[in-house]
C-alpha cells in the first residue's frame, strides 16, 4: 500500500500535528462534541455565526492524524462558508469517502478536503476521516433547531 | 521442526501476523479435523438415534474428555461448551453473581480485566446492591500481594481475575489469590483467555472454582469457548440459556433440567468447533509447552531487547520477565497508535491498537489507547525485525511533526 506515505503527507501532517484552528474561541454560539470509541477520537467543535454565515470556527480535542487533520482541514474549508454552503460541502465530503461521486468536477468545492479522498481504501480509518463531518452535520442541526 | 509450515494462512500471505492475543491462526491440523467432521461424521449429538447420530455424540462427548484432562479437571461433566470466553463469563455471572450475591456483599476484580470479566460484574453489583472493588496496579504493572490482601475482605463473595493480561502482558500469582480467597470464604472466577495458549493450566493444583478461555486463542476455530466449574458449584447453579437439550420434562407450566453438563448447553451447539478444538489441544500436546514457551521466550526477549533500542518508544510492562508473556504494549511518544497500525500495516505488519477491551485499564494508565504486538509459537525474530523495520518507518514519517 505505497498510497499509505502518499496519504500521510505534509498537509495532513501540519494539521493533525500542528493545526492552528486547534484553539479556543473567546466566544462561541454553538459547540458539538464528537467521539469514535474505536480510536479513542475525541473533538469538540466551536462554531461563530454571522447571520448565517460561519464567521470563526475552532476545534479542540485528541486522537489519530486522520481525525485530527480532517478536523483541521474541515474547518479551513468551511470558514467564511453559508450553512447553506457548509452542507452542501460535508454533503460531497461523505459521498466523496462513500466512493458515490462520479462526477470530479464536483469534488472542486472541498478544497484541502479532497486529500482524504483515498481514505476508502484504508476502510479501518473511515470513520475517522468522517468524525468532524458528521459531527459539524449535527452542529448544524443544532444551529437551525434554534432558529 | 518448522511450525510455521504447519499454518496455511501464513503461507498464504506475506505478513507478520503479531495479533495472537486477539484470535490465533490454525494449523492445518486443525482446519482438516474439522473438515474431515462435516465430510464424515456430521450430525446433531443427543438427538438421533442413527449410528451417525451416535458417532458426532461421541465425538462430542469425548472432546469434552480431552479437555478436562487437558485443565486436569477431575471430571468431564465440569467442562460446559460456550461460544467464547465471554458467553462462559456471563453464564458464571449470571447463574452464579446474581442468585448468590446480596446488598453489601463484594466483588473484587482487577483493573486489568478484558471488558468481559468486568462489564458482566458492573451488572451483577448493580442488581444485587452488592459493592464492586477493584485491585489496581503498582508503577510495575502488577498486583501487588498488599493490594490483593487489601482489597479481598471478609464480604469479598467473588474474585474475578485474569491470569494473564491481553494489555500488559502481566502474569498474575492467580493460585496465590486464590487460596487467600478462599481463606476468606469467596470463589474464585479466573479467565486463562490468554494463558492457556502458553502455558499448563491445571484447575486442581490452582484450586479454581471457575475457569474461563475461548478455542480461537489458542489454535481452535472461531465460536468455541469452555466454562470449567467445580461440579458442586455448577449443580446448584440455575440454567443460563435455556431450550432445547438442556431439559427433562417440559409441561405446559414447568420444566425439569437436564443434569451437568448438558444443563447449561441450550439448543445445538457449534459441534465442528468442538472438534477443532480437540485437534488444537492434539496439537499443543504434541508440540509441548516446554516448546512453546522456548520458542516465545526467545523470541519475546529479542523483541524486548530491540524494542528497548527505539528510544522513541514506550513500553507497558512490568521489569520483571517471569511474570510477563508474549504480549507487548508500547506507543511512539506523539504518535497515535492507529497511525503507527495502519503504517505498519503498510509494511505487512499485523498489530492490534486501540483500548484493548480495557477502558478502565487505559483510563487508569492515562492513555487513551497502545499498540500491542503479541507473539505466539509460530512468530520468529524475522517477525521482530519487520516491526522494528515498520516502527523506524512510522517515526520517521511523523518525526519532524512531533511536538516535543
Ligand atoms: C483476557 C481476555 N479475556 C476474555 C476475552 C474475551 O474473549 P472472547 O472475545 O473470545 O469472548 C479476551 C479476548 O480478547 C481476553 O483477552
Ligand atoms: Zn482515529
Amino acid at each position: 500500500m505505497s498510497e499509505l506515505d502518499d496519504f500521510y503527507n505534509e498537509l495532513i501532517m501540519e494539521h493533525s500535528m500542528n493545526s492552528y484552528h486547534k484553539k479556543q474561541l473567546g466566544s462561541c454560539d454553538f459547540c458539538e462534541k464528537g467521539h469514535n470509541p474505536n480510536c479513542g477520537d475525541e473533538i469538540e467543535l466551536q462554531v461563530k455565526l454571522n447571520g448565517n454565515v460561519i464567521e470563526d470556527m475552532a476545534f479542540t480535542g485528541h486522537g489519530c492524524a486522520i481525525s485530527q487533520s480532517s478536523t483541521s482541514i474541515m474547518i479551513e474549508t468551511l470558514k467564511g462558508k453559508t450553512i447553506q454552503e457548509a452542507k452542501e460541502i460535508i454533503q460531497t465530503f461523505i459521498e466523496m469517502i462513500k466512493r458515490e461521486i462520479k462526477d470530479e468536477e464536483k469534488l472542486e468545492k472541498l478544497e484541502d478536503a479532497i486529500a482524504f479522498k483515498n481514505i476508502a481504501n484504508m476502510p479501518a480509518r473511515v470513520k475517522c476521516a468522517l468524525l468532524a463531518w458528521h459531527t459539524m452535520e449535527d452542529l448544524i442541526q443544532q444551529a437551525e433547531k434554534k432558529e | 521442526m518448522n511450525i510455521k509450515e504447519d499454518f496455511p494462512l501464513l503461507n498464504n500471505r506475506a505478513i507478520s501476523y503479531l495479533d495472537s492475543s486477539a484470535t490465533t491462526q490454525k494449523p492445518k491440523q486443525v482446519i482438516e479435523a474439522v473438515q474431515k467432521f462435516y465430510e464424515q461424521s456430521n450430525a446433531n449429538p443427543h438427538r438421533g438415534a442413527y449410528e451417525l447420530s451416535v458417532e458426532a455424540t461421541e465425538i462430542y462427548e469425548e472432546t469434552r474428555k480431552k479437555v478436562a484432562d487437558f485443565i486436569h479437571a477431575k471430571q468431564a461433566e465440569e467442562i460446559i461448551f460456550t461460544k467464547n470466553a465471554s458467553e462462559s463469563l456471563n453464564l458464571v455471572a449470571y447463574s452464579y453473581g446474581l442468585e448468590n450475591l446480596r446488598q453489601d456483599d463484594e466483588i473484587v476484580i482487577s483493573i486489568m480485566e478484558h471488558h468481559s470479566n468486568l462489564v458482566p460484574w458492573q451488572y451483577v453489583s448493580k442488581k444485587t446492591g452488592s459493592q464492586l472493588n477493584y485491585m489496581y496496579i503498582n508503577e510495575e504493572f502488577e498486583i501487588s500481594e498488599k493490594e490483593w490482601k487489601e482489597k479481598i475482605t471478609n464480604k469479598t463473595k467473588i474474585v474475578g481475575i485474569t491470569h494473564s493480561s491481553n494489555v500488559l502482558g502481566t502474569i498474575n500469582p492467580i493460585k496465590e489469590i486464590i487460596q487467600y480467597a478462599h481463606e476468606k470464604g469467596a470463589i474464585v472466577v479466573v479467565d486463562v483467555s490468554q494463558s492457556i495458549p502458553h502455558m499448563k493450566i491445571d484447575v486442581q493444583d490452582l484450586d479454581a472454582d471457575f475457569l474461563v478461555f475461548s478455542g480461537h486463542k489458542m489454535l481452535a476455530p472461531l465460536g468455541i469457548g469452555v466454562l470449567y466449574g467445580k461440579k458442586e458449584l455448577l449443580e446448584k447453579m440455575s440454567p443460563f440459556l435455556m431450550g432445547g437439550e438442556m431439559i427433562e420434562y417440559v409441561y405446559e407450566q414447568e420444566t425439569t433440567f437436564a443434569p451437568l453438563p448438558q444443563k447449561f448447553e441450550a439448543g445445538t451447539q457449534n459441534v465442528g468447533a468442538v472438534v477443532g478444538l480437540g485437534a488444537a489441544i492434539n496439537y499443543l500436546q504434541t508440540v509441548g509447552y516446554d516448546t512453546i514457551q522456548s520458542i516465545e521466550q526467545e523470541v519475546v526477549s529479542y523483541a524486548n531487547e530491540q524494542l528497548s533500542k527505539l528510544d522513541y518508544i514506550t513500553l507497558y510492562e512490568t521489569p520483571n520477565g517471569e511474570h510477563h508473556s508474549s504480549v507487548i504494549s508500547f506507543n511512539i511518544q506523539g504518535v497515535h497508535p492507529h497511525d503507527v497500525a495502519s503504517i505498519l500495516d503498510s509494511e505487512g505488519v499485523c498489530i492490534r491498537s486501540g483500548n484493548h477491551c480495557a477502558q478502565p485499564l487505559m483510563r487508569y494508565l492515562g492513555i487513551d489507547s497502545t499498540c500491542r504486538a503479541s507473539f505466539y509459537l509460530y512468530n520468529t525474530k524475522e517477525d521482530v525485525d519487520r516491526l522494528v523495520k515498520a516502527l523506524e518507518k512510522a517515526y520517521k514519517m511523523f518525526e519532524k511533526y512531533i511536538k516535543k
